[in-house]
């Protein structure tokens, strides 16, 4: 895991006295609201429904034991004792006084943390795999360039006034996609060339909300050294020709549908062409440097699928289970990749409490070296548990509620805050995931159903991901209303899709029963332990659409 | 009256002013750009003495006036909103592709807030608007000691650096 030098601490400690600066003066109306919000936005603070909310960055989604226990302690001292993880692999506190959050930050920064653009119209936190340097299917490590693009991208000089947000994601893995990159502004894959070089496919103008676009290739290779450079070539495009006359249409997927990509690539290729050798290119000692900090452990020569592990599995079948579930292939033998549930019924999509954190930290500190990483579906994992132990593992994981077998199924659904907490809402999104997981807390039910992407969002700013849900419920208002719209066929995995709208909206208590309807019809039609996306895209839509309105004469 | 400032002082007596598309053009004007593009000859030999200078509006590009950078002795950059982020782009691309050395002003919604990354991007004197506080301004220019990038005054970012 990187660690900061005396550079990167002195940086975020002169960040922290910078805000408690701007805090001061904004409480002393020496800043005006309006000018204050990008200030507060660039600290991560949003003013939300009830309260403030802050967003903190976990780059590319890993941290360790002592920042958890510093989240715990945050939860209990500054809000109402618990956090929530988003689908962006960062944590959100949402009921901090806004006076306190420059102690938050100073806290935060005592243990390498802080809110650094995790809002206001920047270039965000890159995001990534959270199976990074233990899947033995990834090419390399995709951190290491994480970490690189998280130190150029913090306060970037020319690009902390964008037109819009701005979102990194990089996967590693041929064929695989857990970091969603084709719905980012930016999506990199890291890849080999037919010499053998490493380098980056680079895709551009993805993204979600109300106008979603999969992303598209600007660049089939990038050599390694070249990455910032081009970075920068996309973005200072990007910064001069976006649009700002309208926020909807601010996003970079605008201006490359506008231009075309193949304009776009002209443009940031003639701009790369002015830097591309400058002193920005990227140095073998840096790449070196960076990649230091994500070596491999040091493993244990350990036997895979140990007998105690067998016998533990023969002996108890909700051990089993999880194992089967919510338990990952591990690059070395006789490890494992445990990942942490936080779709407990009853509990918001990602809430844990600070009770919940401290006991995170002690297993991770106790089972995986210390460190924890952050999902993409709102869960956390646990990356290098030796087999011999995921018993014991789960033992405890199970009575602090996070060892729920479902990763994955239907019930581990992604969800946004949606009107219980977000000001933006249309809808709650929240209570329709509670419905959903009471009514199907069946687990042989949800086991045999398998593989299903359930996405929530309350608007349409798509934070709940709902396009890319094989399932994805988007709520809608209608004259003051609350109501849901289903989508099908959503993936954003790596052959991403983007759903389409099934048919009119749905009250909020109709909604456990559409979705059996949809079930219902996925389970007759499906052949050959196909999937349900396998099942959606080969049987058709009308299918479903007849299963949830009728038959239409 | 906009308050201009260097990274160090407050300045008065500037000789320079704005000459809009009406006015005459006398030593020390800023003109629109758009001017500059259509009337280059007749503006010529002012520039050449060192006393003509442009003003660029926040969707005009660097590319725009491209080498004609290197005549003029004052460049002006207009920030409509404090939150239009354009000018950044368009002073690094003055001052590290088309090798501008004179003055660089930012002009407009100027906020003490912006001043550090404006000067990262080359600009080197501010028309702060009227009611920022000049002591506050001038502190912003040393809130931080440390960057990792690259930027005009320094073209090394941090891992060249680093020790
Ligand atoms: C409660 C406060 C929140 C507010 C006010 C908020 C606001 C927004 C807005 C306005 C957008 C649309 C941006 C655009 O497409 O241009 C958006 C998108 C998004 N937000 Fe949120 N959000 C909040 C919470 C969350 C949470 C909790 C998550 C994760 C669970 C999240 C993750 C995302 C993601 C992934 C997108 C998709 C954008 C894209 O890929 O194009 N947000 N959010
Ligand atoms: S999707 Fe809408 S309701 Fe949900 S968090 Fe985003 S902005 Fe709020």
């Amino acid at each position: 895991m990187y660690v900061y030098d005396q550079y990167d601490q002195q940086l975020l400690n002169e960040r922290v006295a910078q805000f408690r600066g701007q805090m001061a003066r904004y409480l002393d109306g020496k800043i005006p609201e309006e000018e204050f919000l990008p200030l507060r936005l660039q600290n991560g603070i949003y003013v939300q429904r009830y309260a403030p909310m802050l967003r903190v960055a976990i780059p590319y989604g890993l941290f360790n034991a002592k920042q958890m226990r510093t989240l715990a302690s945050i939860a209990r001292d500054y809000d109402k004792g618990y956090a929530h993880f988003s689908t962006r692999q960062n944590v959100q506190f949402n009921w901090p006084a806004l006076e306190q959050c420059p102690d938050i930050l100073e806290r935060l920064a005592s243990v390498q943390m802080h809110a650094v653009q995790t809002s206001g119209n920047c270039i965000r936190n890159t995001t990534t795999d959270e199976f990074a340097g233990v899947t033995a299917d990834e090419l390399v490590d995709p951190r290491p360039y994480c970490e690189i693009i998280r130190q150029w991208s913090t306060f970037h000089p020319e690009f902390a006034y964008l037109p819009r947000k701005f979102k990194i994601a990089v996967n590693a893995v041929p064929g695989v996609d857990r970091a969603a990159v084709k719905v980012h502004d930016i999506g990199i894959n890291i890849v080999r060339n037919e010499q053998g070089e490493l380098g980056y496919r680079i895709l551009v103008g993805g993204g979600l909300g109300r106008t979603p676009i999969i992303g598209s290739e600007i660049r089939s290779f990038l050599p390694e050294e070249d990455l910032l450079t081009y970075l920068d070539a996309i973005i200072r495009i990007y910064n001069q020709f976006g649009r700002r006359d309208n926020k909807y249409k601010a996003r970079i997927k605008i201006l490359v549908k506008a231009l075309g990509v193949e304009r776009m690539q002209e443009l940031v290729e003639a701009e790369w062409q002015r830097i591309k050798d400058g002193e920005d290119k990227l140095t073998q000692a840096e790449l070196d440097r960076v990649k230091s900090h994500f070596t491999t452990p040091n493993y244990q020569t350990l036997e895979s699928n140990p007998a105690s592990l067998q016998q533990a599995q023969a002996q108890d079948a909700a051990f089993a289970r999880w194992v089967q579930r919510n338990v990952r292939p591990h690059k070395q033998a006789g490890y494992a990749i445990v990942n942490l549930s936080l779709k407990q019924k009853g509990n918001a999509p990602g809430d844990v409490t600070a009770e919940q954190m401290d006991a995170i930290a002690d297993l991770a500190e106790e089972f995986s070296l210390g460190e924890i990483r952050s999902t993409h579906q709102q869960n956390l994992v646990l990356a290098d548990v030796e087999q011999q132990r995921l018993y014991e593992l789960w033992q405890q994981a199970k009575s602090n509620g996070l060892a729920t077998p479902t990763l994955g199924l239907l019930t581990d659904m992604i969800c946004c805050p949606g009107g219980d907490f977000c000001a933006l809402a249309n809808a709650k999104s929240i209570p329709v995931a509670e419905a959903i997981q009471v009514r199907f807390d069946d687990l042989d039910y949800l086991h045999d159903l398998g593989e299903i992407d359930l996405n929530i969002s309350g608007c349409m700013n798509a934070c709940g991901h709902h396009h890319v849900g094989n399932i994805g419920v988007l709520g809608v208002d209608k004259k003051g209303e609350e109501f849901y719209q289903i989508s099908l066929g959503g993936n954003g995995g790596d052959d991403a899709s983007l759903g389409k709208i099934l048919g009119p909206s749905f009250a909020r208590d109709a909604m456990p029963d559409v979705i059996a309807k949809i079930l219902d019809c996925y389970v007759a039609q499906r052949i050959d332990g196909e999937t349900f996306l396998e099942t959606y895209r080969r049987a058709g839509h009308t299918v479903f659409k007849e299963a949830v309105y009728g038959k239409a004469d | 009256m906009a308050k201009l400032i260097d990274r160090q002082q407050l300045l008065s007596n500037d000789p320079w002013h704005f000459a809009d598309d009406e006015q005459a053009v006398t030593e020390y004007a800023i003109v629109p750009l758009k001017r500059w593009l259509e009337q280059r000859d007749d503006l010529l030999a002012l520039a050449q003495q060192g006393k003509l200078g442009v003003h660029f509006n926040s969707d005009e590009t660097a590319d725009q006036l491209g080498e004609d950078a290197a005549l003029m002795a004052r460049i002006s950059i207009d920030f409509p909103k404090f939150s239009d982020g354009r000018g950044y782009s368009t002073a690094r691309l003055l001052r590290q592709s088309f090798g501008y050395q004179g003055e660089l002003q930012a002009s407009g919604d100027v906020l003490i807030d912006q001043l550090f990354y404006m000067l990262r991007c080359g600009f080197d004197r501010f028309a702060l608007r009227d009611d920022q506080d000049i002591d506050d301004a001038l502190a912003a220019f040393s809130t931080f000691s440390v960057s990792y990038q690259s930027d005009v005054n320094d073209p090394r970012p941090l891992f060249r650096r680093r020790s």
